[in-house]
Order: C-alpha cells, then sequence, then structure tokens
C-alpha cells in the first residue's frame, strides 16, 4: 500500500453527494439546437471550418486547432450549421464569444468511423495526434489541452502518472458515477496513457466517501498488463484518502499521494509526475479505440431546485436550460445557479448557456440551501482562514494587503500560489468575500506589470529614437566638416587668383592695424565698450553675453563705422566660399541643381563685389574729409 | 426569481464572528462563578456595569462615525471587553473606575483606531493599565476571600453590592474586608521562607491562592472548552503558560519568598491563566501565523514573570500582553509561514 501523506489545511463542507447518486446516468435526449463556443479550453480559440448553411454529421470537425495551444471542435450530432456568431457562454462574467450553432436533424448519424483495433501498435506521438485531433481537454475543470500535457520534454523522465477521481466538490457526482459505470473505459483510457508516458507508477487516487467504487476499478485496472505497456515495472495502484476539500486540486492530491509539493510557478512534470482526470481518461479511450472525437460529457443536476437530480451523459453544446428541464427544474425556487461545484464554480447569467467541455456539474441550489452571503463584518484576525488554506498563505494578511491595494506586500506573500478553493471564505466567520478580494487584486498585480513591461518598453523606443536622432546629428556634423575640407582644398588650388580679392584683403589689414593703433577713439565709447566687453566674456548669462557682444560690437562701429564694412565684406566671402563649395560638389556628384548653385555663387560675388566697392567708397570719402 | 450572480464561493459554514463573541462569553462562566463564591458579588457588579457602559459607549462611538450602530453592537465584542475588564478590576470597583477604563477599552484602544479589527492593542488591557497607573489605590485593593473573613464582617448581598459600586454605601470595613493578595504579600516579604508566610497569611492556599486556585481552575475550564471548540489554537496560550512555568522554574530555589513562588504557584495566582486563555488568545492583537503566535505567547509569559519578580506591580498580564502587542506586527514579518510549493525541498 502506498503511503499517504496529509496537506495543511482543508475543509469538510456538507458533501451533499447522495441526491444525485440515486439514479444510474440518463443519457439525456438531443436538444434541438447545440451551441458550441470555439473556446472550451485554455488557449487559442478553435477556427470555424464549416460555414453557415453547411450540413454536418456528428464527430464531423467544425473547427480546427489555431497554434499549439488548442484544441479542434466536433459536431455532436448531425444537423445544419444555422449560426457562427456570439453568443453567452459560461463564463463568471456572462461574456459573449464565438460559437457555431447547429440545428440537430435528429438523425444522429456518425460520420464514417476508423476505430484502432490495437491502440498496443502504435508510437506515443501517433497517439498524441489522435488525442489532439479529438479534441481533448481536462475534463477536470481547467480544460487544459490534454496532448500538450502528454507531450513532455523528454528530457524529463515522468515516473508517475495520477488518476484523479478525487471530485473533492460537494454536490459533484459525474466522476463518482463514471467510475460506477464505465470502470473498463477508464482502465483503457489508463492502459493509453501508461502506453504515451510510460510511468514506473500509476496512482489512482479516491477519497474515501467514494469506496464503493474501489473493487470495481481495481479489477478493471487488472485487466491491464502495464508492466507490458511500458517496458518498465509499472504497477496500477487504488489508492484511497480522507475526503477532505480542496483535495482534488492538482497540487493538493500530488502532495496527498507523494508527499511531494510542486515547485511555485512550476509544472507537475518537473517532479516526474503527470495528473489526468478519470474523464479526460474516458474521452482519451475513446478517441482511440472507437475514434469518437470528444462530443460528449458527463454532467451532475443536483440542488434542491431540481427535483430529480442526476448524473446525464449529454451532448456538448445542450442549452442548460434544456438540461434542468430533464430534471423537473422549479425556476422560481432556484436562487442561483452554478456551473460546476459550490466551492469553486461560478454563478450563470441565464439559462441559455451550453454545457461545455469543462461542465461537471450544475447545480440548481435554493436560498435555504446556500442562502445570501449576510454583509461582512469586521475582520478579527481569528486565522480560522490561515487553518483551512491548502496553500498554507496567510488569508488574513493577504486581505489587510488587498484592501489597502499594497501589491508589493501581496506578492511577497505569496498571493500568486492562492489557488482560490475558496476554504478560507468558507470557514470566515465575518463572512468576507476573501477570495474576490484575491481574484481583484491578482488582476492589479497583473495589470500593473503589463503596465511596467508597457514603459520599458517605451523607455526602450525613447532610448533608440534618442541615440537615431544623435547618429544623424553626428553624421550631419561629419559631412559638413568633409564638405568644407573640400571647399578649402579647391580654393587653394585655385589660389590667388583674384587679384582684386588680395587688394581689399590688403585693405582690411591695414584698417585692421590702423584700429590696434587706438586711433580716432572717443573715450566715452572705449569705456562701453570695455564694459560690454568684461559682460561679454565673464558673465555667466548666455543672454546678457550676446546682448553685451552686440552692445559692444555696435559701439566699436559707432567709433569706427569702417569695421561694419568689413564686418560685411568677411560674411561675403564667406557666402561665396560656401557657394563655390556647392558647385564643386554638385558637379562631382552631377547634381541636377547645378544651375541653380551657379546661379548662387554668380550672385554671392556680385554681393561681394560690391561690398568692396563700398569699403573703397568709404575710404575715399573719409580721406577726402581728412 | 432573479438568479443572484456572486463569485465563489458560494457554501458557507454556518459560524459567525457573533458565535465566536457569545461562545467566548459562554466561556467566562466557570472562572465568573469561581470569582463569585470566592470574593462575592463584587465581580458580577462590575460585569454588569462594564457592559452597560461598554455599549454604550460602543454605541456612542459608532453613532459619532456614521456606522449602522445594531449591526455593530451584535458583533458581541463590546460585551466581550466589558466582561474581560469586569473580570480583571477588583470586586467592588467604583462606577467611575469601570466607565474610565471603559471609556479608554472602547472609545480609546478600539474605535479611535477603527474599530473592531483594527486595534493594535487589547482594549480590555489598556483600559485595565490606565487605571493601574492612574488609580494605584483603588486598583490594587482586592477583596479578601470570603472563607478569610472574620465572622465580624458580613459579606455585601447583590444589591448592597450594586449600591457600594454606585458609591451609595461604604464598605462594611475597608480592612477587614480588603486583603493583599498573595503575589502582593510575595513582593513585600522579601526574607522569608515561603512556607513561613503560608502560616503568617492565611491567604496563601495548597498551590496558589485562597480562592485564586478555583478561579483559575474554573478559567481553565473555559479555555479548554473554546479550545475544543476551536475558537483559537493552543500555540499563544499553552506557549504563556510553559514560558511562565519554565522562567519560575528556573527561579525557584525551594522556598525563600524571594525567588518568587513555584511554577504552580505562579500558574495558579493572580491573572495567569485568566489570562492565558482569555487575553493572550485575542486574535486581532496578537500574531496571526502559528509559528508567530508560539512567540508571542511566550515573550508575554517571560515578561510576565520579570515584572512579577523584578517590576513595581505585582501582576504583569496586561502590561506583558500590551508590550507583545508592539511586537506583534514585527513577529509576523518574520514568521510567515512557508507557502506551498516554497519550501527548500520542492525550490530544489
Amino acid at each position: 500500500m502506498n503511503k499517504i501523506w496529509d496537506f495543511h489545511g482543508g475543509i469538510h463542507p456538507l458533501e451533499n453527494k447522495t441526491q444525485s447518486l440515486t439514479k444510474a446516468i440518463v443519457t439525456a435526449p438531443i436538444a434541438p439546437q447545440l451551441t458550441l463556443p470555439l473556446s472550451q479550453h485554455i488557449g487559442a480559440p478553435a477556427k470555424p471550418i464549416v460555414q453557415v448553411g453547411d450540413q454536418v454529421l456528428k464527430g464531423q470537425c467544425i473547427a480546427e486547432a489555431v497554434g499549439p495551444v488548442s484544441v479542434p471542435l466536433h459536431a455532436p450530432t448531425s444537423g445544419t450549421v444555422i449560426a457562427i456568431e456570439q453568443r453567452t457562454i459560461p463564463h463568471a462574467s456572462g461574456l459573449e464569444d464565438n460559437c457555431i450553432v447547429i440545428e440537430a436533424n435528429g438523425n444522429d448519424e456518425w460520420r464514417t468511423r476508423n476505430p484502432i483495433t490495437d491502440y498496443t501498435q502504435l508510437d506515443k506521438n501517433t497517439l498524441i495526434k489522435i488525442i489532439s485531433h479529438a479534441g481533448i481537454s481536462g475534463m477536470g475543470g481547467a480544460g487544459f489541452p490534454t496532448s500538450i500535457k502528454l507531450n513532455t520534454r523528454d528530457d524529463i523522465a515522468i515516473d508517475t502518472l495520477i488518476l484523479n477521481a478525487t471530485e473533492c466538490e460537494p454536490y459533484i457526482t459525474s466522476d463518482h458515477s463514471l467510475m460506477r459505470e464505465y470502470a473498463d473505459e477508464i482502465a483503457n483510457g489508463v492502459a493509453i496513457l501508461a502506453k504515451i508516458i510510460k510511468p514506473t507508477k500509476i496512482l489512482f487516487g479516491i477519497e474515501d466517501n467514494k469506496l464503493d467504487v474501489v473493487d470495481g476499478i481495481s479489477a478493471a485496472l487488472a485487466q491491464h498488463d502495464f508492466a507490458a505497456l511500458t517496458g518498465l515495472a509499472t504497477e496500477a495502484e487504488v489508492i484511497t484518502f480522507p475526503t477532505k476539500y480542496p483535495s482534488g486540486g492538482e497540487k493538493q492530491l500530488i502532495q496527498i499521494l507523494t508527499g511531494k509539493e510542486v515547485p511555485s510557478g512550476g509544472l507537475p512534470a518537473q517532479l516526474g509526475i503527470v495528473c489526468q482526470n478519470i474523464g479526460t481518461a474516458v474521452a482519451i479511450h475513446n478517441a482511440v479505440c472507437l475514434d469518437e472525437p470528444l462530443i460528449s460529457r458527463i454532467t451532475t443536476v443536483t440542488g434542491d431546485a431540481v427535483n430529480q437530480p442526476c448524473n446525464y451523459h449529454v451532448l456538448l453544446g445542450t442549452p442548460v436550460e434544456f438540461l434542468l428541464a430533464q430534471s423537473d427544474y422549479q425556476k422560481n425556487q432556484s436562487a442561483r445557479l452554478i456551473m460546476g461545484g459550490p466551492m469553486m464554480g461560478f454563478a450563470l447569467a441565464n439559462t441559455a448557456v451550453p454545457i461545455v467541455k469543462t461542465t461537471n456539474c450544475i447545480l440548481a441550489p435554493t436560498e435555504e440551501e446556500l442562502p445570501t452571503p449576510p454583509p461582512a463584518q469586521a475582520c478579527i484576525r481569528c486565522g480560522m482562514c490561515a487553518e483551512a488554506c491548502p496553500a498554507s498563505l496567510l488569508p488574513q494578511q493577504l486581505y489587510w494587503f488587498a484592501q489597502g491595494k499594497e501589491l508589493d506586500k501581496l506578492e511577497e506573500h505569496n498571493i500568486a500560489d492562492c489557488i482560490e478553493c475558496g476554504a478560507c471564505s468558507y470557514v470566515c466567520p465575518s463572512n468576507i468575500p476573501l477570495v474576490q478580494y484575491y481574484r481583484a487584486s491578482k488582476v492589479d498585480i497583473r495589470q500593473r506589470k503589463v503596465d511596467h513591461q508597457n514603459a520599458e518598453l517605451a523607455k526602450e523606443r525613447f532610448d533608440a529614437r534618442q541615440e537615431r536622432l544623435q547618429r544623424l546629428e553626428d553624421e550631419k556634423i561629419a559631412a559638413r566638416k568633409a564638405r568644407q575640407a573640400a571647399a578649402k582644398l579647391a580654393a587653394e588650388q585655385r589660389g590667388k587668383e583674384d587679384v582684386k580679392n588680395a587688394a581689399v584683403e590688403a585693405a582690411v589689414e591695414r584698417v585692421k592695424a590702423k584700429k590696434a593703433k587706438g586711433v580716432q577713439e572717443s573715450p566715452a565709447a572705449k569705456e562701453s565698450e570695455n564694459q560690454a566687453n568684461i559682460i561679454a566674456t565673464e558673465s555667466d548669462d548666455p543672454i546678457a553675453r550676446a546682448v553685451a557682444k552686440r552692445a559692444a560690437q555696435l559701439a566699436e562701429d559707432a567709433a569706427n563705422p569702417e569695421n561694419k564694412l568689413i564686418r560685411a565684406i568677411d560674411s561675403a566671402k564667406q557666402r561665396v566660399s560656401k557657394s563655390q563649395t556647392r558647385v564643386v560638389d554638385a558637379e562631382a556628384n552631377n547634381d541636377e541643381n547645378l544651375a541653380i548653385f551657379k546661379q548662387a555663387a554668380e550672385k554671392a560675388e556680385a554681393k561681394l563685389a560690391s561690398a568692396q566697392q563700398a569699403l573703397i567708397d568709404f575710404r575715399a570719402q573719409s580721406s577726402a574729409q581728412e | 426569481m432573479a438568479l443572484m450572480r456572486i463569485t465563489s464561493p458560494h457554501a458557507h459554514n454556518k459560524q459567525s464572528t457573533s458565535d465566536v463573541m457569545k461562545l467566548v462569553l459562554l466561556a467566562t462562566l466557570p472562572g465568573v462563578l469561581a470569582l463569585t463564591v470566592a470574593f462575592g458579588w463584587g465581580t458580577l457588579i462590575n460585569i454588569l456595569l462594564a457592559s452597560i457602559f461598554g455599549l454604550a459607549l460602543e454605541a456612542l462611538a459608532l453613532a459619532a462615525r456614521k456606522r449602522p450602530i445594531a449591526f455593530y453592537l451584535k458583533d458581541y465584542s463590546a460585551l466581550v471587553t466589558a466582561v474581560l475588564l469586569g473580570i480583571a478590576l477588583p470586586p467592588y470597583s467604583a462606577w467611575w473606575i469601570l466607565l474610565t477604563g471603559m471609556f479608554f477599552s472602547i472609545i480609546v484602544a478600539k474605535q479611535l483606531y477603527g474599530g473592531l479589527g483594527y486595534n493594535p492593542f487589547n482594549p480590555a488591557m489598556v483600559g485595565y493599565v490606565v487605571l493601574l497607573i492612574s488609580f494605584p489605590i483603588q486598583m490594587t485593593v482586592w477583596a479578601a476571600p470570603i472563607e478569610l473573613l472574620p465572622a465580624s464582617v458580613s459579606v455585601p448581598n447583590l444589591w448592597d453590592s450594586l449600591l457600594i459600586a454606585l458609591g451609595f454605601m461604604q464598605f462594611p470595613s475597608v480592612d477587614g474586608f480588603t486583603m493583599a493578595t498573595p503575589l502582593d504579600l510575595l513582593r513585600q516579604n522579601n526574607a522569608l521562607m515561603i512556607d513561613d508566610l503560608k502560616q503568617q497569611y492565611s491567604q496563601f492556599g495548597q498551590w496558589g491562592g485562597t480562592g485564586w486556585e478555583w478561579v483559575s481552575l474554573g478559567f481553565l475550564v473555559g479555555g479548554l472548552y473554546l479550545l475544543y471548540r476551536k475558537i483559537f489554537t493552543w500555540h499563544a496560550p499553552i506557549s504563556m503558560l510553559l514560558a511562565l512555568a519554565l522562567m519560575s522554574a528556573l527561579f525557584y530555589d525551594g522556598g525563600s519568598s524571594a525567588s518568587s513562588g513555584s511554577p504552580p504557584f505562579q500558574l495558579l495566582t493572580g491573572a495567569a491563566i485568566f489570562g492565558a486563555f482569555f487575553i493572550v488568545t485575542d486574535p486581532v492583537s496578537s500574531a496571526v501565523s502559528n509559528k508567530g503566535r508560539i512567540i508571542y505567547g511566550a515573550g508575554i509569559g517571560i515578561l510576565i514573570f520579570l515584572i512579577r519578580k523584578w517590576g513595581n506591580y505585582p501582576d504583569a498580564v496586561a502590561f506583558a500582553v500590551l508590550l507583545m502587542n508592539f511586537a506583534a506586527p514585527l513577529i509576523d514579518h518574520y514568521t510567515q509561514p512557508t507557502t506551498y510549493g516554497h519550501s527548500k525541498k520542492s525550490k530544489s
């Protein structure tokens, strides 16, 4: 007998399982219309491959998987596709999503099936492909694509296959009834799973409130030679353990059966464990041995607002209200409608939503059964929540931090490890909806992460832009320098051919020398110039410096009007050299604007000539006055 | 009927905070009964007046804070505070002592901090300490055990007790009617053997003090009942009592009064048992994790002994509790339990 471990916390709510176990599984009639959401699993929604008006056969693929994490969808019965549109899907928020709606024609006519007679001859990849094509996702609740879970990396050895037959939520009995009536199919599914992942140990976990099925399951498992399937000394064992919520949580079940903890943020595969729900095992059996894709499941309909609680074998897409009607649903007594169990199920917005791959239960309680929660009282930090928490968190502290939106503190206290089982809220004497606070906080934390990433991205983009602008600027400067150097070279080559130029330059030199001797300078002008010079060179304020420089220049001009004319010649000369450079460049590059540049150069030369003429006139005038 | 749409979980157990508080009140009964048998009606009058003041002050504060009065009064927390303070105060305390105490308990220690759940300090102990520091004479006069009263002194009946508390009547005879408690005697006599003290003063009983042994037993029964009902965990009270017993065992020299008495004496006199099960277990002001509560309780136990032996007050539960209330957030910070998937084993 395999040793069993206990997990921290847990609660013992009223089980309420007997109501729906009095009858055998009932096959529900085919609803006139079936609504099939394209996203019944975790991952990318499937893509429709049929069109409105198409005739489909039972089991025909109507939507294919998109990307690696996705599963296809199949027609649950034969009929006509009458719509592909947004419909309300089973979701806590009452969301709408794309659905394929099929009108049943009542024939329930199968497509051609090619059952495989001996799956033991198939290899791992073929089996996984069959499972993937059959649209199988986890039937226990989360709905993760099964083929991905089975397609473990080669470098991680899986030594333990765990079958989850815990069904720890109150009221739900779909797995229990499945074990009662489909033990052989379950065992067959387990054998296929064993063939795929080749474990050395197969642990079949059942809570001790379902002891009536243990013998049947053990006998069914005993019919298979697991060692032969895996080529290892594999043994399968049914293990019962004390009933306690939430022992059916994957992490908790692994702890119960192996004593190991799945690392935070990690996967069971890291411990060499793969965990599968028994409903999934049956679906695998159907897919491989019967060539029947996942188009139906066992769903419990229970609660005091239905007169005939029982388990149904129901086609996917069947409206909840259709199924409820089979159980004599008392609408006026129904306070809320829950898909799933009372601990983790979600309240439905209306009764038209369909049964999907993960729907294990429809619970229709009366107000007396699950009363409206009273207003929350103050948290007295009694710690009952911490006693109940299966993840060993401190719910009362998390609540405190959640109220204050202290996201860092929440992360420090490992809110990410909360599995939202609801045990804390269940025991809270002050009726505080703790899990709601955690859900909201988790969203806040996720949002903050997204914001943070966006901010990082924006900063990266900004830095890149700055870098690019700087690079362009640098390139511009480098190009300008190169042009200047080229122009200088060209000017030198041309030499001092322009005699007039040389004469003017000599004249300028003479004027400068004259000025340096300090001829004809009024003392007042001199003083203001000095002051301006001091400011121009010593002030910290750039504007003051510029103003002072200009003032000094003006003062100088007033004292010596010749200066202005000399400066005009200087700037005209610069313009000439610039325009000539441009012409040289343009000639080198065969620029189409060459003519324009040439014109500009001529204009500049004319300007220079007139400036030079102005200086000569001025000199003549001043010497005449003298 | 419109379908209600709330998120999971949908199921809830039947216990409410009011139920928890009512159970605590119920559990004080054996101790209160023992107090009444040992020291007369005084404690009951204390509880009665404290409860009236407590509820009135709570209602007043809630009205001032614009909170629904009836909703919060129904959590019974004010009543619990009143009963605990009434038990802790000397029997036949004057009405104004009780009013002052309840004012500091309810208004200052609780409502000013934001009401139930937000008070960093145990409200009853805040009220008690304010009184102890402000009115040392009134606070250190404890009624004599009835069985030790001389025949000439008659025990006041219920009505007279009320009149005494309300100030309309004097104690029959102050000297004969009150006596130093065993812890007082131990403090005051440092140079005798405990056996000598026992012969000299009838207040000493077989283990603890006369009458006190039964009182402690009464509160022990109530406390164990609460433990059985899972109102609190064993961690804080047991570690407090163990720490106190260990400390007194460490310093007990076999019989001199200077050594503060044997472990059973320390446990069965004063407010040790009452404190362990009714004060230390106050969840609001204590550490939150089980490990944290062990440290918290042990700290209180050690402080009680230190103050009893070397401090200026004969008993020390209130001071010790308040000091550890200060430390509770720090303890919480360092005693966060290991979350699933975070153990060293699973990390590797």
